[in-house]
């Protein structure tokens, strides 16, 4: 029996020569840091939520009906009469929020190792493409069942590219091929949420580790193996600090894959609209072009950059500001490689204004995204009593959007004039033998 | 014959009209998949005026009609609501529609051909949500101070009961008057302009 799987793994080689070493090059012989930690599984648990996302999505469309006359009545068929459609659909609108829970952590790691710094910044470009396209993707999928609070996102989201001067009135009839989000618009976003924009994501993901290949891995001490000792036990000339990847590490993420998947059923289980953060009440009413539900706010993975657009107000006669905000909040990130002249990768190394400005970031995140989702709408009455609560919810989110773009500016001139008093950092990885 | 010089000057010549004659290919090949995302013919053949009575809006209140796909709000405004309006405009960016977003008859103090009765297009012009309607005059929690008005539930902004936006909020314009002309004294049309004007 044996012999019959040497002699095909032979035809093969002798027919496609390059299979084999490519699996050595990403699996076997892919040396990655030793130490990796905690952070490390959220790239793998992405990757693992993509493959969900695209199996739970391909079944979902053999039920699902995209049109305005039908899509809504078609969800709720998926959930009531199809064979367990109902746990296909949950999987696939849990995989949404799990899939940017896991992408936020996997940047918040890049940030905090500046795993994004020379020679990976393209690996933090394509990451940062990916993370593009994952919201235009997610955006896409939320508009498909056709509730009313799909409707409103839509023409909301569209609107946006709407307050662009001159030509935005004729950019918004082009993105939904009517005048407000009818069946054209339902059509196109289905065809790009399930063919087009899979397709740029998963070469995207294929050139993000590529990339990474390349240049290998960073590590949670920044500190670059390939310029330390050389010579481990698998072979004489790579890092002496760097362990195969298949076997330890596929190992090492399965653990990972054990705790998310638990965490993951939980959910689909019990909660699977998780108190309206996941799936919004609003959304099991058919969409309705007259009325615009009493609180629409955005799936929670988008609140931060929609408190953005809320806390601008409009000047000179423009809505425009707002919306450039929110794009740039977005964008300043992909200039992250240049923006951080630190030659220290890592936190553990790094000066106090850089640990301290990026707390303040992160607090800015959350706090811009309690406002977007409603939270301070309804904590501010409840702690301060019958105040001004639109006066304290501008003044708070304002105050959050400035530190956001401020800890972009602060950590530029904290680096380039050289202000970051930096730890030594150690010529080897922290734990090795 | 294959031992000639190579002619770099000739072969960057060849490449680069090679390019921009493939590239205007595509670039021509393109129009049409990127037209084919406007608004379809069925799509514009579906907008025709609308005629609505009048009769059954009470002082007060608003109804909702659909025109182009489009809300249009019909209010009956008391005496008290278009008394506040002139006060407001210290509070609000464009108090005398300057900006084009009503037809000439409609742009005065009340926004209206008379001033009781208020159509507009219910779009917020920030992002195009539909903002409620708040129309009595009582501290709200979005502004102690509320004269009546609408309140957009999307990003908060904020319009006076002639569609007026004020000031330090999302939203840059007043909201859209559409034509519309009195066919008699209690019917109106929405999307034709009153005889005469223009």
């Amino acid at each position: 029996m044996a012999n019959v799987f040497t002699n095909i793994g032979d035809w093969v080689n002798e027919r496609a020569p390059g299979l084999m070493p490519m699996y050595r090059t990403h699996m076997t012989e892919y040396y990655a840091p030793k130490n990796f930690n905690l952070w490390y599984y959220f790239g793998s648990l992405a990757l693992l939520v993509l493959v969900n996302q695209i199996v739970t999505g391909i079944f979902l469309t053999m039920n699902y009906n995209p049109s305005a006359a039908g899509a809504f009545d078609s969800v709720q068929y998926i959930m009531r009469d199809v064979e367990w459609g109902w746990l296909i659909r949950y999987m696939h609108s849990t995989g949404a929020s799990l899939f940017f829970i896991v992408v936020f952590l996997h940047m918040f790691r890049g940030i905090m190792y500046g795993s994004y710094k020379k020679p990976r910044e393209l690996v933090w470009l394509l990451g940062m493409l990916i993370f593009l396209v994952l919201m235009a993707e997610a955006f896409m999928g939320y508009v498909l069942p056709w509730g009313n609070m799909s409707f409103w996102g839509a023409k909301v989201i569209v609107s946006l590219f709407g307050t662009i001067p001159k030509i935005g009135g004729a950019l918004v009839e082009w993105i939904m091929g009517d005048f407000l989000p009818a069946d054209a618009t339902l059509n196109r976003f289905f065809a790009l949420h399930v063919i087009a924009l899979p397709l740029v994501l998963l070469l995207l993901v294929v050139l993000h580790i590529a990339a990474l290949h390349e240049v290998g891995s960073n590590n949670p001490d920044g500190v670059e193996i390939k310029k330390g000792p050389k010579g481990n036990r698998w072979d004489a000339l790579k890092p002496t600090d760097g362990i195969p990847f298949h076997p330890y590490y596929t190992v090492k993420d399965l653990v990972g894959v054990g705790f998310f998947l638990l965490i993951a059923a939980f959910i689909i289980f019990f909660a699977p609209t998780f108190g309206g953060w996941f799936l919004e009440h609003d959304n099991s009413i058919m969409a309705n072009n007259l009325v615009t539900p009493a609180e629409i706010k955005p799936v929670w993975y988008f609140t931060p950059f929609y408190a953005i657009v809320r806390m601008i107000p409009s000047f000179l006669g423009q809505a425009f500001w707002g919306v450039l905000a929110m794009f740039g909040a977005i964008a300043v990130l992909f200039f992250m490689p240049w923006i951080d002249r630190g030659k220290v990768k890592s936190i553990r190394y790094r000066g106090t204004g850089y640990k301290v400005s990026l707390g303040l970031f992160v607090v800015a995140f959350l706090g811009l995204g309690a406002v977007g989702a409603g939270v301070t709408a309804e904590v501010i009455p409840e702690w301060f009593g019958n105040v001004d609560l639109t006066f304290w919810e501008n003044l708070f989110g304002r105050v959050m959007t400035i530190i956001y773009f401020g800890f972009f500016v602060f950590l530029w001139a904290y680096t380039y004039f050289g202000w970051e008093k930096t730890k030594p950092v150690p010529d080897r990885v922290t734990v090795h033998d | 014959m294959a031992n000639e010089v190579v002619d770099h000057g000739r072969r960057r010549f060849l490449t680069a009209t090679t390019a921009v004659v493939g590239g205007l290919g595509i670039v021509s090949a393109a129009v049409p998949f990127i037209k084919s995302w406007e608004p379809s013919a069925r799509a514009k053949a579906a907008g025709a005026p609308v005629t609505q009575s009048l009769k059954k809006i009470e002082a007060g209140q608003q109804l909702i009609v659909g025109w182009r796909s489009l809300p249009v709000f019909i209010v009956n405004r008391t005496p008290a609501q278009l008394a506040v309006l002139p006060a407001q405009d210290t509070r609000l960016v464009d108090p005398k529609s300057t900006v084009d977003q009503q037809p000439k008859y409609a742009q005065n103090g009340t926004r209206s051909i008379k001033p009781e009765w208020l159509v507009m297009v219910g779009i917020c012009t920030h992002l195009g949500c539909v903002p409620g309607y708040v129309g009595e005059m009582k501290p709200e929690p979005f502004d102690p101070n509320w004269q009546g008005g609408y309140y957009c539930p999307c990003h908060h902004s904020r319009y006076d009961m002639a569609g007026r936006v004020y000031q330090g909020v999302p939203a840059p314009k007043n909201m859209q008057i559409p034509p519309y002309n009195f066919i008699d004294d209690t019917t109106i049309q929405i999307g034709v302009d009153p005889k005469g004007a223009a």
